[in-house]
């Protein structure tokens, strides 16, 4: 079974973030870049399954030249080999355009199924799954909390506000993942230096089947007019507990009228 | 004017008060025309005539025999019929990635998680955390816009609310997840964690999977109870009431924090509340900087005390 996972870096959460002042996009010389949380989710998953039917697992990434840290990061757990989506066009795309130009590179891989992340820490859009299923024509089986692969056949747990769905579809199928659905490994040195040596197939746009016409900030379907810091919240009162504590957050409640 | 497609949230025939925010939101963009899915619609028109819809489309409850295709194919049908302006949803996980389909299907953009939008269809944001604010829009075609619940303050103003039923077959394409099963899980009482109006959530301060402490002030102020990840992942309480970056963002009137310390990650869930309340043990914890009000003491004295307070004064 082909297991293909897409992996995006994005900036550290432990650091300050900021937007570029020049053409209103992720500054990502301002902090660390990382491997997105939920994608940590997505390459255990595939790991798993490949322990279970046997196969490979590929990682996908687009993003500029320092996203290949990512790369070694996910190779390091223990995927095969990687495809490196890199290209200058592609800077700024919105959340589609992402699911548009990934829906193309997969479309140059063979695979079963394609695992994600359901949201990045970033942009926080919780689309490019939907987005991509729907550019592919596939399954779209998002925000799943279990994933059970029988021969051709997938069925998931959605998470859902009530609990969840039992979903079935059959391969090739999207899987996006949710934090409860496993417990990623950490990479063993062993790991960490065949990682150095696992193939990263770099592709620009062009060799993805990517249409650049339809990537890019210049042609983004979605524009940032403007950003700024939130305004500060106004400094609140905190007092030490005496034994009065609960008392004393009650009278604030009832200024405000919740009580 | 042109229409605005709301898709309606609702349960058992009750209209979500999230899609009387989406109502009211559309009122400033065209005439709001609400998107019933499933069975309900009579008894939920009521409430969608008061918020302003002045068309109600119903559609069949097959559509969600599979999963958000089928529903993004009727929206984008819809809004491509009627000529709409921009299409509204709230922002659940489920209807962003609804938002996202029906944008791609209409060749337009899809903007998700917005705090506020305007009659132009420009939408905030608040990012990084609440850290940033921004406006963005769509360039290319019908905006599709996903709104944070508890963002727009609900204003009622009456609407014809028009009933008209929409004949929809999905394609063969659109019903490839079929959902086979819908598990329950107990809830109880309270109200919906997106949704409340006031939340309570517990952290690692807690101590231990008994929440009683977390329930009890939460159950006395109607409120939703949720808990910070720390708390989640020892096992202490169910996933689906994470709060936080990789949880649930929810922007509540009030926020009670008790015992959790404010990492990035919680705030990027909370940090749009209007009025947060917090109890921690450690005066340096960041929870404290957001605070409008905070004790620095054991959650565990000052929790019930607070509990008790709140009853006697009812």
């Amino acid at each position: 079974m082909n297991i293909v996972v897409l992996v995006k870096q994005v900036p550290d959460t432990a650091t300050e973030r900021k937007l570029s002042a020049e053409d209103n996009t992720l500054d990502r010389a301002a902090s660390d870049g990382v491997v997105n949380e939920l994608d940590e989710y997505a390459i255990e998953e595939a790991l798993l399954l490949k322990e279970k039917h046997g196969g490979e697992v590929t990682i996908l990434t687009m993003g500029p030249d320092q996203a290949t840290d990512s790369i070694r990061k996910a190779l390091s757990m223990g995927a095969d080999k990687a495809v490196f989506v890199n290209d200058d066009a592609l800077h700024g795309s919105d959340s589609l355009q992402t699911a548009y130009a990934l829906a193309q590179a997969l479309g140059t891989l063979e695979f079963d199924i394609v695992v994600l992340g359901s949201e990045s820490t970033d942009a926080r859009t919780g689309v490019v799954g939907a987005a991509l299923a729907e550019y592919l024509g596939l399954p779209q089986l998002t925000l799943a909390g279990k994933v059970d692969v029988d021969g051709g056949a997938i069925r998931i747990q959605r998470q859902t506000d009530y609990g969840y769905d039992v979903v079935e579809a059959q391969l090739p199928a999207v899987v996006s993942v949710v934090e409860k659905i496993n417990e990623p490994r950490y990479p063993s040195f062993k790991l960490i230096m065949q990682a150095k040596k696992k193939p990263v197939d770099k592709k620009s746009a062009a060799d993805a089947g990517i249409d650049t016409a339809r990537v890019g900030l210049a042609n983004a379907t979605t524009e940032t007019v403007d950003f700024a810091a939130a305004p500060p919240r106004a400094a609140g009162t905190i007092v030490k507990d005496e034994g009065d504590g609960g008392v004393k957050i009650a009278d604030f409640l009832a200024e405000k009228k919740f009580v | 004017m042109a229409e605005v497609l709301v898709l309606v949230d609702h349960v058992d025939g009750q209209v979500k008060k999230v899609t009387t925010e989406l109502l009211t939101a559309a009122r400033r963009i065209g005439e709001p025309a609400a998107v019933w899915i499933g069975d309900g619609a009579e008894s939920g028109r009521a409430a969608l005539a008061e918020f302003g819809a002045e068309k109600v489309y119903v559609a069949p409850a097959s559509l969600n025999d599979h999963v958000v295709a089928p529903k993004a194919e009727l929206l984008a049908e819809l809004a491509r019929d009627r000529g709409a302006a921009a299409i509204l949803v709230s922002a659940t996980a489920e209807n962003k990635e609804i938002a996202g389909r029906t944008a791609v299907k209409l060749g337009s953009g899809v903007l998700t998680d917005v705090v506020d939008v305007s009659a132009d269809v420009v939408a905030e944001h608040s990012i990084f955390g609440g850290a940033t604010v921004t406006h963005a829009r769509v360039r290319t075609g019908v905006p599709v816009v996903a709104v944070r619940p508890n963002s727009v303050t609900p204003e009622a103003a009456a609407g014809a609310a028009a009933e008209e039923a929409v004949s929809f077959e999905p394609s063969e394409a659109a019903r490839a997840a079929r959902v086979v099963e819908r598990v329950v899980q107990e809830q109880g009482e309270r109200p919906e964690l997106t949704e409340a109006a006031v939340v309570v959530s517990g952290g690692r301060g807690v101590g231990s999977d008994d929440f009683s402490v977390v329930e009890g002030l939460a159950d006395s102020l109607g409120a939703a109870v949720g808990a910070s990840r720390a708390a989640v992942d020892s096992g202490w309480y169910p996933n689906q009431f994470q709060v936080g970056q990789t949880g649930k963002t929810v922007s509540p009137n009030l926020y009670v924090a008790l015992g959790i310390s404010g990492a990035i990650q919680h705030r990027a869930g909370m940090q749009t509340a209007k009025n947060i309340v917090a109890v921690n043990k450690d005066p340096e914890a960041p929870i404290f900087e957001l605070v409008d009000f905070g004790v620095v003491g054991d959650l565990h004295t000052v929790a019930p005390q607070l509990t008790e307070e709140i009853q006697k004064r009812k």
